[in-house]
Order: structure tokens, then C-alpha cells, then sequence
């Protein structure tokens, strides 16, 4: 068992690192692919694995952006002079004040996402059901329009990201990696968190909160934890994607509330929900249907992701990893087991 | 008067609790002795759910007090009183109905300051042993990798039963654990809520309508009606008083 999970593990490590070799015209699409695996992952620890379906994790993603911009720019301009002058001064940055505000940003934006989910978990985590999720989307829906009027930060025109220091094509291949790398951490994370005794509290706390709440677990702080996890990946994975992109913008750019925003969870969902693969299948399916119909179908595009939303929601709830749970349940170790009984414990 | 004290493990002292206009409880005193089986009964509507929610603090009394442990806690939340130790089973029973026994076994450890498990531990070991003799010990054994939501009522209730074991509480409150349950098997509960108490030294306090159970079981019973106190004595005083016969047990019994 241990060696086929080895063997598959790998056979993704190599195909993910042999991708972009193979179809180089095609890595901008599969670094976005592995940003979809892990907002669809990471969508899960709350809305599947802790039955808080979260609207506004997208929140994370655009803070995240936010803040490594001004830490990359401001360990070596000035934020105001650097967005105010946009377009009129090309301000240059060494490979080395590049690479080093990159990686501080990022790290940055992880943290500061963290810090800005547990006191939004304060507020939030007291509504249940439907209003946590209207809740959280209007926090995303309002952090965008406030970061717009925000002129520190180039308000509602943006900021243009430093410049990678290097040539295109390695400019391409080095944040593919970067996705690559954060999807994979945070999947094997997520892995090891559902293993512990944390990951059965969280599905305690999305079974019967009250219940869990009587036998004295301590809900709250394990709520926040969770979220301050899916707010860490979030913050990282929109600092990259913020200089992947090169410009950033509030409302399309860093809060994409009805694209990506609303994409993670039609991942996780078609993918099945609570189970560590269902969102890791659902963003891959999810994906290559979305640019099929890109390609095939333009004009009618949202149409027929509307459609398979519609299919997704209506006859098939489950999702593919709960179709096959429920098709093959021996195979997910749910079987009746008549093993002798202990003879100490029966006395 | 102090080791008499001692001997108590929860006092309810002139607790009142109403809701709107319907006065739940009135007045209601009680000791639960410390590692005895009190027996609570009453007709449906009487309180005694109402009284158990006021010990763990699902809802604010609104005056009298509640001492566990010669300490306060009418003032506590529900999950603090459950980390003193002080735990309950439900009426409409309640178990994580989507994760298997085992893992609902797992996640019911204590979540004392004196937890041996932390926040990361992995699921195996000791407390996996323990989690599986439990099952054992309540005939779920062989189902331990079902999806507990999947189970009949009768099981399910066992399970939360075991849940409950899992937790090591130094008291266990049991709203009305054999109501749903078919008499071959509440037999074997009954036995089992014996050796829970006598092997494992959990004082327990139970809600009963079924009157061999808690005749059976409990050493010292309370009787409630119209969110009063009726009554409280052994067993056989109570089968005896003209008040409990009139309020509850009815004239044939």
C-alpha cells in the first residue's frame, strides 16, 4: 500500500517537473493549473474536512499579493513615489534585491495573511451554515473595493510588479516551480494534518459542533488553526501569482471573487469534498474543461461552465471521490470485520 | 459536615430556571454522590433535561448555584465544564455521523489540561488500543470501520456511550441511555453502566423512564414533576411514596 502511494507520488513529481519541458507553450496554463490544486486543497480543510464553506478565502489570496508587493518595493523605494510616478520611471532592481524581496514577500504575505484570518476568525466563526458563507464573501467583496481606494497602493490603477531580472522562458519556468512547489507542500501538509488527531476534530466539528463543543473540544481555537493554515497558502500562492501576472489590480487581479474565488469551490465540489484527492481531481478536471471550452467554445464559455456547475450541484453532490467511496466502500477500508475478539478484553 | 461535603461531587443548590413563561425548574436541590449512580425520573416535561442542560452549561440558570467539585460552574461554558470533567450523554443521541467508530472513538479523548495527546498527535498506539476495547467492551467491535451514521439507533447509542468511556470523565450524565434500546440489549447496558461505574470509577447520574433500569441501577433517586423536586430517597422508599405513585409510576405499579 505504502509502495503504490510512493510509486504515485512520484509518477506526479516527475510529470510535473517533465511538463513544462515537453509542452513549453502550454506553462503558464499548468502553473495556474497547480495554483487551482491548492485553492481547491485548501478550500477543503474548511468547507469539506470542517463543513465551514468559506465564500472569502480568495481574501487571503489578494492580501497576500498585496502585502509582498509593498515589501518587495519598499526594501528599496519608496511605496507612494514608486505607484504615484507608474509608468513614468522604470525603477530598476538587482538580481539580488529581486530574488531577496521576492522571497521576504512571499514569506510575508503568508504570514500576514495568517495573522489577518485569525482576527477575521474572531468575527466570523460565530455565524454557522449559510451566513458564514455570505459572511466571508462579503469581506472578500469589500476588501477589494477598500484596497481600490487605497492610493499607498496605487488604488483602483494598481502596481506594476518589479521586473524578473532574467530571460522569458526562465522567467516561465521559475514560477511554474514556484506553483508546483507550494501545491505539493501544501498538499503533503494537508496530508499529515488529516492523519492526526486534528484532522478528526475538524470533522468532528463539521458533523455536530454542539456535540463536540459538550465533549470538551476546544472548537474555537481549532477552527482558527485551520483557517490560519488555508490563510498561510493562500497569502504565498497570491504573492506568486501577483508576480507571475506582473501587474496587480483590486478587482480582477486580487480578488477575483466570482472567478476564482467561486472556481475553488466548484473544484472541491466536483472533486468531492472532504477527502484529500476529491479537490486535487476536481482542479485538474476543473481546469482542462474550463480551457477546452476556452479554446472551443469561445462566446459560449461560461455558459457551459455554468452548465457543469449546474450537473456538478444538482445530480451529482457527492463529487467523484464520494461516487467511488460510495461504489467501492472496501476499498476505503469501510467493512465489517469479524476478527476474533480480543480474549482480555471479553473476559 | 465537611467530609459529608466531600462525599458530593455535584451540589444543585435552589436552582430556578424558566423559560418565557414556562418555569423548567423551581427550586431544585440535589446531590450526585461522589462515585455513586443517582437516578433521576419524572414524567415527560418535568424538567430533567432542562436540569442537566443547567449543570453543563448549556444555557445560563437563571439563579441558584452549581458545584462541581466544591467549585462553581453555573457560570461556565459547556466545553469548560466538559474539560473539568464533568460530561453528558444526549437525548436524541449524537455522534460525529459521517466519520467511522474508531475515529469517533479517537476524537473523544479528553481534552483536559492533563490530555496525554496533543493537538498533532497521530492516530495509533495506546490510545488506539483503548479506543478499540471500548468498542469491544460495548459490542461494536466488528462495526468499528462502518460509517457510524450508518448505524442502527440502538448501536449508535452504544457508540455514544463509548464516546463517552473514551473521554474518562469523572462524571457522566446519561439522558436517558436505553430509550430506543431492545431489551436483550439493555440488559447488557445496564451491566455495562455497572462496570463503567464500579471498574472505571465514573460517577454516573442518569435520566430513566424505564423504571426496572433505574430501580436497578441507581442507588439514590430524585423525582421531578412540574419542574419541582418531589422527592428524592432509594429505590424501594420511592417505589412506596404515595406522591411519586401518584405523579409518575401510576396506580397498577
Amino acid at each position: 500500500m505504502l509502495g503504490r502511494r510512493f510509486l504515485l507520488y512520484l509518477l506526479i513529481l516527475g510529470a510535473g517537473l517533465a511538463a513544462p519541458w515537453f509542452y513549453p507553450q502550454y506553462i503558464q496554463q499548468m502553473a495556474l493549473l497547480w495554483i487551482m490544486v491548492l485553492m481547491a486543497s485548501t478550500w477543503d480543510l474548511l468547507g469539506g474536512q470542517m463543513g465551514y464553506n468559506s465564500l472569502g478565502n480568495i481574501t487571503f489570496f489578494g492580501c497576500g499579493m498585496y502585502i509582498s508587493a509593498v515589501v518587495q518595493i519598499a526594501m528599496f523605494y519608496d511605496v507612494a513615489a514608486y505607484t504615484s510616478a507608474f509608468g513614468a520611471i522604470k525603477p530598476e532592481f538587482t538580481d539580488e534585491q529581486y530574488f531577496m524581496g521576492l522571497f521576504l514577500g512571499i514569506l510575508a504575505a503568508g504570514f500576514g495573511a495568517m495573522l489577518l484570518s485569525y482576527l477575521l476568525g474572531f468575527i466570523m466563526f460565530g455565524l454557522r451554515g449559510p451566513y458564514f458563507a455570505i459572511g466571508t464573501l462579503g469581506i472578500a467583496t469589500a476588501a477589494g473595493q477598500l484596497m481600490g481606494t487605497i492610493d499607498y497602493v496605487g488604488g483602483g490603477s494598481g502596481i506594476s510588479m518589479p521586473f524578473f531580472p532574467w530571460a522569458v522562458e526562465i522567467r516561465a519556468l521559475f514560477f511554474y516551480g514556484l506553483c508546483f512547489f507550494l501545491a505539493a507542500v501544501a498538499h503533503l501538509l494537508l496530508r499529515w494534518i488529516y492523519s492526526t488527531q486534528f484532522g478528526l476534530a475538524i470533522n468532528a466539528i463539521r458533523d455536530d459542533e454542539d456535540k463536540a463543543e459538550a465533549m470538551g473540544i476546544p472548537t474555537l481555537k481549532y477552527k482558527q488553526i485551520g483557517w490560519a493554515i488555508t490563510a498561510f497558502f493562500m497569502g504565498c500562492i497570491g504573492a506568486v501569482f501577483g508576480n507571475m501576472v506582473g501587474f496587480i489590480e483590486p478587482v480582477e487581479v486580487a480578488f477575483p471573487v466570482a472567478t476564482f474565488g467561486i472556481f475553488m469551490v466548484a473544484m472541491a465540489l466536483l472533486g468531492g469534498k472532504g477527502t484529500l484527492w476529491g479537490p486535487v481531481i476536481g482542479a485538474v478536471l476543473f481546469h482542462v474543461i474550463k480551457e477546452t471550452t476556452w479554446t472551443y467554445l469561445l462566446g459560449w464559455q461560461w455558459v457551459a461552465l455554468g452548465l457543469i456547475l449546474i450537473i456538478n450541484i444538482v445530480y451529482f453532490q457527492e463529487g467523484i471521490m464520494g461516487w467511488l467511496q460510495r461504489k467501492f466502500p472496501e476499498f476505503f477500508g469501510i467493512t465489517i470485520d469479524h476478527a476474533p475478539p480480543d480474549k482480555d478484553a471479553e473476559q | 459536615m465537611k467530609s459529608l461535603l466531600h462525599s458530593n461531587i455535584i451540589e444543585v443548590h435552589n436552582v430556578f430556571k424558566s423559560f418565557g413563561g414556562v418555569h423548567a425548574n423551581i427550586d431544585i436541590s440535589m446531590h450526585v454522590k461522589k462515585g455513586g449512580i443517582t437516578g433521576i425520573i419524572g414524567p415527560n416535561g418535568c424538567g430533567k433535561s432542562t436540569l442537566f442542560n443547567s449543570i453543563v452549561g448549556a444555557h445560563p440558570i437563571d439563579s441558584g448555584s452549581i458545584i462541581f467539585e466544591e467549585r462553581e460552574i453555573s457560570k461556565l461554558l459547556v466545553g469548560q465544564i466538559a474539560r473539568l470533567g464533568l460530561l453528558r450523554t444526549f437525548q436524541q443521541t449524537r455522534i460525529y455521523s459521517k466519520m467511522n467508530c474508531v475515529d469517533n472513538m479517537l476524537i473523544s479523548v479528553s481534552h483536559r489540561k492533563d490530555a496525554r495527546d496533543g493537538l498533532f498527535a497521530p492516530r495509533k498506539g495506546e490510545t488506539l488500543e483503548r479506543a478499540l476495547s471500548l468498542l469491544e467492551f460495548v459490542g461494536l467491535y466488528s462495526k468499528r470501520n462502518l460509517i457510524s451514521g450508518d448505524l442502527s439507533f440502538g448501536q449508535q447509542k452504544l457508540l455514544e456511550f463509548a464516546m463517552a468511556l473514551m473521554n474518562e470523565p469523572k462524571v457522566l450524565l446519561l439522558d436517558e441511555p436505553t430509550a430506543g434500546i431492545n431489551p436483550t440489549l439493555i440488559n447488557g447496558l445496564i451491566d455495562r453502566l455497572h462496570r463503567a461505574n464500579e471498574e472505571l470509577g465514573i460517577t454516573l447520574c442518569v435520566i430513566e423512564h424505564n423504571m426496572r433500569v433505574v430501580m436497578n441501577l441507581a442507588e439514590h433517586i430524585y423525582c421531578l414533576a412540574n419542574g419541582r423536586l418531589l422527592a428524592d430517597g432509594k429505590p424501594t422508599e420511592l417505589q412506596a411514596d404515595q406522591r411519586v405513585i401518584d405523579a409518575y409510576l401510576g396506580g397498577g405499579h
